[in-house]
């Protein structure tokens, strides 16, 4: 499978837009006509129809050299978007190995791996990359492995740190988040870093997430689905740029809702690491237009009635108060009130 | 769903390594790599013997780095259930057996400023994985090992040559040797992490001697080798599959449900990790709790049981399962 990476800008002149296949191979996240919050963790294997975003386990789509740039601007402006304790070295190597493999598995056409003991030679011909390297050598690489390898895959990476029966945010690369800071949470434990998040504390969900996760076992990764919106397809939707972004909100009309509003996937997998005995803690973000959304009927219908009937703390919460209900107008114009299939996948 | 990620391999070596103890290495029956590991993971290893198959953990004592293959080594216990029987006296060089991906329940702190290792006998065998993972990194470790006398103990001459007999100390029984667990703990400093691992009486010791000193409870580590221990026979009815089973003698829960070919998750096998909690919806008699998992409140409520090691004084149980 030979990806056209696209040539666009999440800033500025947003010119980011989905090709119609990419649309279908949106991870959708709603399964049913409602939302709300579960520990919906499924195993993190290949699954959907052919060139879904659950095909690869690590996922390269024609977003990739765009995306890539937008994340060294971010890093060029703020380098602590990209932070690892000193402890946290054997989870960058595990990370740097899980990533090389997987996209070297599953586009042998863009990504070669060579091994030869701890002699390592990496090949990515989108960015242009040709690298030799000692494989726990980081002194052969130009920046330490988690970054090194992070600059060159899509998503955010947290390295988990596991113990005392808790999980610790003690490494990162963090520049596609909704709303949230790596230099805040570094260091953290799992219930300090989702402090903020209305309802699901008392409903137990972080508690059983929490058990789940220190039992999550190598050779299983698991995945979930989490989203939110965001107005103009903007990736670094971070509090430290709250001041680009926050303003936007405002900016939405009857006129301009189809193509500003955005529903915001996240894929998160996490994955055991073997060195390390940290979990890697995937967060890769999927941004679809309100016009690209519409064009499979399935998801028109069902993204409608989970907007409509959203709680308000959720609403608050994931800072769409503003415009929900310009959205949902616009939104119920394409729901003619059928029945949806079940499942996430686009009919 | 659940994905399969268990392993065949084939035994590449039987030795004996010291009295009543013996390594087994195990190579991938279809040439690959195994996974690289963490210092302190286990395997459960399955074992057919006869009609019965027998899971059971075992430390890889291995260098994590190997990927040509794990070992682990057994001690042949008196009154064994069947597990080091089989593995001493039935397994030979060549067979295959199936073994689980690498779980760590015992991983030493990665922030450690200096890690103290207490090994009582067999309790070795963690060690020699977390200390090759240290050594390795720079790290620094010195281990503290306790033998009945010489030729039991296994391991300890290659240990003090690999990292010298100044951070390697042997202690024999037989010759009035113990480790001097209170001079040992007072005198450490800030950062320091303590692991014992060997019989419960010596870890319950060091450990109550450690708390005792004013160590901090996040630094004090432990791993207890807790085998299902036998009891009377009791039916066990399970609600979700509505068959009635029998757990024998020298069954645990865990296992009469698998032998009836029911899927029951499970990671330690040893009432450690949790990973098997069942929730109980009526029981005949009284649960023996032999796990290190639940609260004591939970024990009391008789309304969980960790399966892998808990029992039934009494007749029947029912179960969420």
């Amino acid at each position: 499978m030979n990806i056209k990476f696209r040539q666009e800008t999440f800033r500025d002149d947003f010119t980011y837009r989905n090709s119609p296949e990419n649309i279908r191979r949106f991870p959708f996240p709603f399964h049913e006509d409602k939302y709300m919050y579960s520990v919906n963790m499924e195993p993190h294997i290949s699954a959907g129809p052919p060139g879904f975003a659950f095909e690869n386990l690590i996922d390269v789509d024609e977003h990739y050299v765009s995306e890539m740039q937008d994340r060294a601007l971010v890093l060029k402006e703020d380098p602590l978007r990209c932070q690892a304790l000193p402890h946290m070295m054997a989870g960058q190597w595990d990370t740097l190995e899980l990533v090389m493999e997987h996209q070297a598995a599953g586009y042998p056409e863009h990504f070669t791996l060579t091994k030869n003991g701890d002699q390592w030679h990496w090949i990515n011909r989108p960015l242009g990359i040709d690298q030799k390297f000692t494989f726990g050598d980081a002194s052969t690489l130009p920046y330490e492995p988690m970054e090194y390898i992070t600059r060159q895959a899509q998503g955010d990476f947290c390295i988990v740190d596991q113990r005392n029966n808790n999980l610790w945010m003690d490494a990162g690369m963090v520049t596609t988040q909704a709303d949230w800071s790596l230099d805040f949470d570094l260091g953290m434990n799992f219930m300090e870093w989702h402090g903020p998040v209305p309802l699901a504390h008392q409903m137990g969900v972080f508690d059983r997430a929490l058990k789940f996760l220190l039992n999550l076992q190598q050779g299983k990764p698991v995945r979930r689905l989490n989203w939110t919106m965001t107005v103009n397809p903007r990736l670094d939707t971070s509090p430290e740029n709250y001041h680009k972004w926050g303003p936007e909100r405002m900016t939405v009309t009857p006129e301009n809702v189809g193509n500003k509003v955005h529903l915001r996937c996240e894929l998160q997998s996490l994955w055991r690491l073997p060195r390390s005995n940290a979990i890697l803690f995937v967060i890769r973000c999927y941004l679809l237009k309100m016009e690209e959304l519409v064009q499979v009927p399935k998801w028109a219908r069902r993204f409608h009635r989970v907007l409509r009937d959203l709680p308000p703390e959720l609403a608050d919460y994931k800072g769409l108060t503003n415009y929900r209900p310009t959205t949902v107008e616009w939104l119920a114009r394409h729901d003619d009130g059928l029945p949806t299939g079940s499942g996430i996948y686009p009919d | 769903m659940s994905i399969n990620t268990e392993m065949t391999v084939r035994v590449a070596d039987i030795m004996t390594v010291a009295e009543k103890i013996k390594r087994f290495r195990f190579e991938r029956a279809d040439g690959m790599p195994l996974p690289v590991f963490s210092g302190g993971a286990h395997v459960v290893v399955a074992m057919r013997d006869g009609n019965f198959l027998r899971r059971n953990p075992y430390s890889l004592s291995s260098s994590p780095q190997d990927q040509s293959g794990y070992e682990i080594s057994v001690l042949r216990v008196e009154k064994s259930r069947g597990g080091s029987a089989f593995l001493h006296e039935q397994l030979k060089p060549g067979d295959t057996l199936t073994i689980s991906q690498p779980i760590n329940l015992f991983p030493y702190d990665v922030r450690g400023r200096k890690h103290i290792f207490v090994a009582g006998g067999i309790g070795i065998t963690p060690f020699m994985a977390m200390m090759d993972q240290l050594h390795r990194d720079g790290g620094n470790f010195e281990l503290h090992y306790a033998v009945r006398d010489r030729n039991h103990g296994a391991y300890w001459q290659e240990l003090q040559t690999l990292y010298g007999s100044h951070r390697v100390k042997i202690y024999c029984d037989m010759e009035k040797l113990f480790i001097p667990v209170e001079s040992l703990l007072a005198n450490q400093t800030l950062g320091t992490h303590l692991y014992v691992c060997g019989p419960a009486g010596m870890i319950d010791g060091v450990l109550g001697k450690a708390t005792a000193l004013g160590w901090p409870l996040q630094n004090l580590h432990s791993e207890r080798f807790l085998a299902p221990p036998p009891g009377n026979e009791f039916k066990v009815a399970l609600n979700r599959s509505g068959k009635t089973i029998t757990v024998g003698t020298h069954q645990s829960i865990l296992e009469a449900v698998e032998a009836a070919g029911i899927d029951a998750p499970y990671l330690c096998r040893g009432g450690a990790c949790g990973q098997c909690e069942t929730s109980v919806l009526a029981v005949d008699g009284t649960i023996e709790h032999h796990d290190i998992f639940l609260e004591p409140d939970d024990k009391l409520s008789a309304k969980k049981i960790m399966i892998c090691v808990s029992r039934v004084q009494g007749q029947a149980i029912t179960l969420d399962l």
